[in-house]
């Protein structure tokens, strides 16, 4: 028997590693040095697309100071022809090809080759010595480009249609008869949609830092969204088994999606090996632009139908998504999330997959389902418009709920869309009033949300604390949640609970931080081991007491006897009963291994408000409220942080961020100046509603909170600024020089 | 070409070392002094994740050479905490939840700090601007904004 009194689950501590943090100590991936170490460097592909005819290697070889150079044939092959080796959501076919260009390089900044020198410098003027042979090929970057009858091929192998084609897949979501749900229709609104590619936007660069010892003991540091996916990776990719390489986390320096795959740890732990000396390497900023994931850039196209009393009977969507290089764009995402909100009875939501010559996206916040949304959300804004309702109110009237069956398949259980929607109704955001130049929008969002597989470990200090470890590296404060957990299950301070995270050879598999999933399931395993813990604790003290272990409790962080009927006897505390642990039985403590299921997908409801200036042309938020249930607020603090972090990201994709390609199909603002991120002074306060539904299938109703947030944003920023200008804009980013030549668009015509 | 020999002092230690010409302070601290509080997000002067002081004046040390440091005073994020003690700033990011991932958050200290050694009674709009040069990705800035404003308050009161 366990006593819970909800003391910790909902107070904003301190989170455990905040004093390293605010200190300067925390040591995140380039943080970190090893005696003897040597630097790594990349040669890169400037061509979008080329046949790689040859490699020579020899002259950088040569150069005093390299240690080591590998290409391609260093790193293992995964054959395109025996088909796909999966790990996770990625196929080895395409990671071997992404981290070293095989027979073609695909995008600028495509990896050719990587060398391993005394120093930085060496290492780079290394670089400019290997002779590479390029055969350059026409290149398609658009979607539009990569789709014409007489594009560029990137993946010869594959057809579409009968035909070779840059389409790797498609997939759909379906339910009812779209045909017949658009007869039933007395409104039809259908409009078309572009998105840019954006990048996750992290402030720390990938690096890693890798030994590989004689016998092939390889430790490897480096800041990832799991450090089990980089020894999978890196093991795939060299050909070393994972009992020998050791994956230790860094801190994370962000990672939005971006760090659940591997660049560098490959290469550097083939230099390592090559060269016998540990090797660091870190990207630039223009290397994270120009090589690693952005997300996809998308065409969409999206029609709903409603009765006249707003009843949306039909509804379809077809996203197509830049994959980049090789296949894998978020088109589940796109597919699935996009109309999940909705109880529509006929929908066909489909998807599109598309290579072009660009690096590999990788996953980004809620991958998809914001560029679904964006489209979806936009067009519910105009069918309100046409039937004069209120777009919260069309929403309430075709919210999901519990019972309503999703196109993506499940069948909802007890969810709390409807509770977004009513509170951001009566949040006073909604009824405030607006001036000049200023409109407002709002815009719904799902996200799925994940579980899987989590491993953790509770163990009690010799002087009656507690260490946790657990498997997933923490990039938004998710430790602060699992203290406050253990804290109050064990009914103890939560300074007194230390969490750690494990690295690949301390603590069970553990999968990655990404899907919205760490909190959720590894408060599961923190859980149940706890429980386990708490057993053990009852159990030592019904031996001490010599009474049965079902009659003694667990209460603030104590054992008691149940009631007088079971004993008189003192309190033993976690102090006490650690201290007799060696004569009652040994060390105390439990490990849980699980793959957890009960995940429930996430909803949010954003109110957006906007103010333009009409003579720049440049769209300011001038305030924002996101409502989201998040099942429960385990640390409200972070949970609004993940809220806050997903509005300012969106407010980015919307008004500023977009990847620019210049006519030689190179990536044209590879930092930060020219690649616009929110700063500061270019947002509001983010408000945050936060509704609690809890998660039944959760042991404290956890819901994953990390990406619904970003999902409604673009949508609810694009309806804002049509409220403030009556103009719709279909492509985003809605910058300054698109603002303004929409709103010169009038004068010129009335001019001429 | 001979590297250069450079006294400064460093979070108000005296320190000599030894870099190459084109070299920059952040390298400097980062490599041979140890100090790897301070962050390069860019090498640009975009992100402010290396954001230290010299002779109290914000900079980037990412775009000043290590050179520069002779016979100037250069504070970093590793000086801000007396002993065991948090600075203000450091104590209320904690209690604010002020970051999440902790890449800038050395970078927002110092700038944050060099705002109110300057302006102890900053608006929300000052604070904004000034953090302006200082990227954060994963909090929207919300609750930095209100940690520096409360801090700045707190402090007021303190003086009194």
């Amino acid at each position: 028997m366990n006593v819970v009194n909800n003391k910790w689950i909902g107070q904003r501590t301190i989170r455990p590693d905040g004093v390293d943090k605010v200190t300067g100590r925390a040591a995140f991936a380039a943080d970190t040095t090893m005696p003897g170490m040597i630097w790594g460097k990349v040669l890169r592909s400037p061509h979008p697309h080329a046949r790689i005819k040859s490699i020579n290697t020899k002259k950088a070889e040569a150069l005093p100071g390299v240690k080591a150079v590998v290409t391609s044939r260093d790193i293992v092959d995964f054959r395109i022809e025996k088909g796909a080796v999966m790990l996770g959501i990625q196929d080895m076919r395409w990671m071997c090809r992404n981290v070293m260009a095989r027979d073609k390089a695909l995008f600028p900044g495509h990896p050719v080759a990587a060398v391993a020198a005394t120093t930085e410098a060496i290492a780079a003027e290394a670089c400019k010595l290997i002779e590479v042979d390029y055969e350059v090929l026409p290149w398609a970057i658009e979607i539009d480009d990569a789709l014409k009858p007489d594009a560029p091929i990137l993946h010869e192998f594959n057809k579409f249609d009968g035909k070779p084609s840059n389409i790797m897949g498609r997939i759909e979501s379906k339910k009812g008869d779209i045909a017949q749900g658009f007869k039933d229709a007395d409104v039809v609104i259908e409009r078309s949609f572009t998105t840019r590619p954006v990048h996750q936007g992290y402030i720390e660069p990938h690096a890693c830092l890798i030994s590989v010892a004689a016998d092939g003991k390889t430790t490897i540091w480096s800041s990832s969204q799991g450090q089990f996916m980089v020894r999978a990776m890196t093991s795939m990719l060299t050909g070393i088994p994972q009992s020998d390489i050791r994956a230790i986390p860094a801190e994370i320096g962000g990672g939005f999606g971006g760090k659940t795959i591997v660049y560098l740890e490959p290469l550097a732990t083939l230099l390592a090996k090559k060269s016998g000396r540990p090797v660091k390497m870190v990207m630039t900023r223009e290397e994270v632009m120009r090589a690693t994931g952005p997300t996809s850039g998308s065409k969409s196209t999206v029609k709903i139908g409603a009765k006249k009393d707003g009843t949306i009977v039909a509804a379809h969507g077809s996203f197509y998504l830049q994959a980049g290089a090789f296949p894998g764009s978020p088109i589940r995402g796109a597919v699935g999330c996009s109309f999940a909100p909705y109880d529509i009875p006929h929908v066909l939501s489909e998807g599109f997959d598309v290579c072009s010559n660009r690096s590999k996206v990788a996953a980004y916040r809620a991958p998809g389902a914001p560029i679904g949304a964006y489209a979806v959300e936009c067009v519910l804004d105009e069918l309100a418009e046409a039937l004069k309702m209120d777009p919260l109110a069309l929403r309430l009237k075709n919210a999901a709920k519990e019972g309503t069956k999703a196109a993506h398949g499940p069948v909802f259980p007890r969810i709390g869309y409807i509770e977004t929607l009513e509170a951001a109704k009566n949040h006073p955001h909604y009824a405030a009033p607006l001036g000049k130049y200023q409109g407002r929008g709002v815009a719904s969002g799902f996200w799925f949300n994940a579980g899987g597989e989590s491993s953790a470990q509770v163990n009690i200090t010799e002087d009656g604390n507690v260490v946790v470890t657990t498997g997933h590296p923490d990039i938004g404060g998710s430790r602060a949640g699992i203290a406050n957990i253990c804290a109050e299950l064990l009914g103890i301070d939560y300074r007194r609970v230390s969490v750690i995270i494990g690295d690949t050879q301390t603590v069970g598999f553990s999968n990655l931080t990404g899907g919205s999933r760490v909190l959720f399931a590894s408060s599961m395993v923190v859980t149940q081991a706890a429980d386990k813990v708490i057993a053990t604790l009852r159990e030592r003290a019904a031996k001490i007491w010599e009474i049965d272990p079902e009659a003694v409790k667990w209460e603030n962080g104590a054992a008691h006897p149940v009631s007088p009927n079971a004993g008189q006897f003192e309190p033993l505390t976690l102090a006490d009963l650690a201290e007799k642990a060696p004569s009652q039985g040994g060390p105390i403590g439990a490990s849980v291994q699980l793959n957890t299921q009960g995940a429930e997908g996430g909803f949010g409801t954003h109110i957006c408000d906007v103010e333009v200036d009409v003579e720049l042309g440049i769209v300011r938020v001038i305030r924002y409220t996101a409502v989201q249930d998040v099942g429960r607020a385990v640390h409200p603090s972070y949970v609004e942080g993940q809220l806050q972090g997903g509005v300012a990201q969106g407010i980015g994709w919307a008004l500023n961020e977009e990847y620019i390609y210049n006519k030689d199909g190179k990536v044209d603002n590879p930092g930060f100046l020219d690649y616009r991120m929110p700063v500061c002074s270019d947002l509001p306060m983010l408000d945050c509603a936060l509704v609690e539904v809890p998660n039944p299938k959760h042991p404290q109703g956890v819901k994953g909170v990390g990406e619904v947030p970003l999902v409604p944003v673009m949508a609810a920023v694009a309806n804002a600024v049509h409220d403030a200008l009556g103009k719709r804009f279909y492509s985003l980013p809605m910058s300054p020089p698109k603002v303004s030549a929409a709103l010169d668009a009038p004068a010129q015509q009335a001019a001429e | 070409m001979a590297k250069l020999h450079v006294t400064t002092s460093v979070n108000g230690e005296p320190v000599e070392f030894l870099c190459e010409p084109y070299e920059t302070m952040l390298d400097a601290l980062r490599g041979q002094l140890g100090l790897t509080g301070s962050k390069e997000g860019c090498a640009t002067g975009d992100c402010g994740a290396c954001s230290i002081t010299l002779d109290g004046r914000l900079v980037c040390s990412c775009l000043m050479l290590a050179a520069e440091a002779e016979g100037h005073e250069i504070r970093t994020i590793e000086g801000m905490a007396k002993g065991g003690e948090l600075h203000p700033l450091q104590q209320k990011f904690l209690e604010h939840a002020a970051l999440q991932c902790g890449i800038c958050t050395s970078g927002m200290l110092v700038a944050s700090e060099a705002l109110l050694a300057r302006n102890s009674n900053p608006t929300e709009e000052e604070v904004r601007f000034w953090l302006a040069g200082n990227l954060c990705r994963c909090t929207g800035y919300d609750k930095i904004v209100r940690a520096v404003m409360e801090t700045a308050a707190e402090m007021r009161e303190t003086a009194r």
